[in-house]
């Protein structure tokens, strides 16, 4: 939970209108990807004290950005609007904001408590039937006050969805850099819209394949940094790194059980590589796959009941399902070409996955007994999506081909629309998507 | 090399250059600095027997594979055939089968793919009469690539089971 202390907010008082409106006007429907964005109107934060220049201005716009992002919302452009507030107990004038075409408006009001400490009142009105969706205060240090935006945009986005948000998340990737044939790799993670990067390693080995824990705490992956590659967790908190369990050849592949109690992961054996399960209190180990075979990238349910892999046990690379334990092992994919890197939805629905058909790669999803295959993109090479902690976005990382060529990580809704680069210092990969941070 | 000889070479080099105007950076420096004249043929004789340098020159450290495959052809048979000779000769000396593939792969099935390349080529080494505990064996999936370009031209160089002498002497 320490890490948890680093982001936190102090919810002072949360009052959510359960109201529900008889026109479902606000109801955003989710699974329609080509519905009309709801248009919103998100003034400057109101800053009486205005101590910090632009700060009103810029939580503004960080909300406007998620909500615009996520293309379930239109945020209206604030040289529109008519009214202008000077106070959040101020009630809006609704007929100026419906004139604008407005159908919801977020008004709030900061204040300075300490140097450090700021507080943000804030409304999201419903400005047809004139009435308060959401009132809430929220209290954060100043220098977090861009996290303070996304759990404003996740509040909006899930009163207005019926969705959980997912602004303030963090993905870890890989940053890179250096030639092509020489790539230096380095942990790195970032906020999910790109901002404040950071790099965790220092890039004297090679480190591929960062998954969060369940508690966005840790980081698993895979590092060269004793010779041959091994897993080991990276704690975010206190910097310090383990590696999981010793064993005599590579393991790889690894991700956390949804209780992050657990790993499961692939160990090479000779000429096959079989999928491990490793408990994180004792470093026992359990066998889940023995065949000669490339078993791998294993991905739990969010129920933890089931786990999906891949396996070349067919002669091509191709998705399975077994029980947790390992039995009643069951082939999913049965399209042209071959399929890796599932990754099962956190919503349990869907597994999304990277195919290789006809030379080309692309980032797809079907359903957990494989039926509903739909491809999302498809190029030269996509490969690894992970899920947002809502199961509404993929990202996933394209790489463009050529001796300059690199990867760089992309987000995209499940519905294949509103694809996104997400700005990265450099080349960028392998990206994990963390859970709600508060 | 004398002037007149460099000089000739020079020219030679720009001429290539021209004629290969469409020819990538990368091949135009092999040809200049790489091999084919006089600087192989140096390190051919300069080479100490039992060398790294001797196994990489005058024996080949490397066998390629197809696309997605692990078996060994006959190229990659004779080149670990002439590798099990020389460790015969140096009995003393250790290697590691470093494993490799091209970027045409996921990242993790490339790690075991390129696992099973490098255990093909211990398990012959071994069937040669080499043995195991003088052959160590390490996975780098598509993470080191010799050769940039995205064509079948560079796939094809990155696709390999490279032999690494680790008890040089």
């Amino acid at each position: 939970m320490r890490i948890k202390i680093r982001y936190i907010l102090t919810v002072i008082a949360i009052l959510l209108f359960q109201i529900r409106f008889p026109q479902a006007a606000l109801e955003i429907n989710v699974n329609d990807g080509n519905l009309k964005p709801l248009p919103i109107a998100i003034p400057s934060v109101i800053d009486k004290q205005g101590l910090e220049k632009d700060l009103g201005f810029d939580i503004s716009r960080v909300i406007a950005s998620d909500l615009a992002g996520s293309g379930l919302f239109y945020p209206i452009n604030p040289k529109a609007f008519l009214e202008n507030l000077s106070s959040i107990s101020q009630k809006p004038n609704f007929n100026s904001w419906r004139v604008i075409n407005a159908e919801t408006l977020l008004s709030a009001e900061l204040s300075y408590r300490d140097n450090d400490i700021v507080s943000i009142d804030y409304r999201l009105w419903d400005v047809v039937a004139e009435k308060a969706l959401v009132e809430q205060t929220l209290t954060t240090s100043r220098n977090k006050w861009r996290s303070l935006a996304h759990v404003i945009a996740d509040t909006v986005y899930t009163r207005l969805t019926g969705e959980k948000g997912y602004f303030d998340t963090k993905v870890a990737f890989i940053a890179e850099s250096g030639p092509k044939t020489n790539r230096i790799k380095r942990l790195a993670i970032m906020d999910q819209d790109g901002f404040n990067p950071r790099l965790l390693t220092t890039g004297n080995d090679l480190v591929l394949t960062p998954r969060f824990s369940p508690n966005s705490e840790d980081l698993v992956y895979l590092s060269y940094r004793n010779g041959q590659p091994q897993v080991y967790i990276y704690n975010l908190e206190s910097k310090q790194t383990y590696v999981v369990g010793s064993f005599p050849g590579m393991t790889f592949a690894p991700r956390f059980s949804p209780d992050g109690k657990k790993i499961i992961m692939s160990l090479q054996e000779g000429v096959g590589s079989n999928i491990f399960e490793m408990n994180l209190s004792n470093f026992e180990r359990r066998r889940l796959t023995n065949t000669p075979d490339i078993n791998t990238a294993p991905s739990y349910s969010p129920d933890a009941k089931n786990i999906v892999f891949e396996s070349d046990k067919s002669g091509t690379q191709q998705l399975y399902v077994m029980d947790a334990n390992g039995n009643n092992v069951r082939r999913i994919s049965y399209g042209t070409g071959s399929y890796s890197t599932p990754v099962w939805s956190p919503r349990g629905d869907y597994i999304a996955f990277t195919k290789i058909s006809k030379g080309r790669f692309m980032i797809g999803v079907m359903f957990a007994d494989g039926s509903g295959e739909r491809i999302i993109t498809d190029g030269f090479h996509n490969e690894g999506p992970t899920w947002s902690p809502n199961g509404r976005v993929l990202m996933f990382f394209r790489e463009s081909p050529g001796e300059s060529g690199g990867s760089m990580i992309y987000s995209v809704d499940i519905t294949g629309y509103n694809e996104k680069l997400i700005d990265t210092p450099g080349f960028a990969s392998d990206p994990s998507w963390s859970n709600l941070l508060n | 090399m004398t002037y007149k000889k460099a000089l000739n070479l020079s020219v030679t080099f720009l001429l290539i250059f021209i004629l290969t105007g469409c020819a990538s950076r990368q091949k135009i420096e092999q040809v200049l600095f790489g091999g084919g004249n006089d600087n192989e043929a140096d390190i051919v004789s300069n080479a100490i027997p039992g060398s790294s340098q001797d196994f990489t020159v005058n024996v080949g450290d490397r066998v390629f594979f197809v696309t997605n495959s692990t078996s060994l052809d006959d190229d990659a048979k004779a080149i670990l055939e002439r590798q099990a000779s020389w460790l015969e000769l140096y009995p003393e000396i250790d290697i590691i089968i470093e494993g490799h593939a091209d970027e045409r792969g996921t990242r993790e099935y490339n790690l075991a793919l390129s696992a099973k390349r490098a255990e093909a080529a211990v398990s012959y080494l071994e069937s040669l009469g080499i043995g195991s505990d003088r052959i160590e064996t390490i996975s780098y999936g598509k993470e080191r690539p010799v050769a940039a370009c995205s064509s079948e031209a560079c796939w094809s160089q990155n696709r390999r089971a490279v032999s690494v002498v680790i008890a040089d002497n």
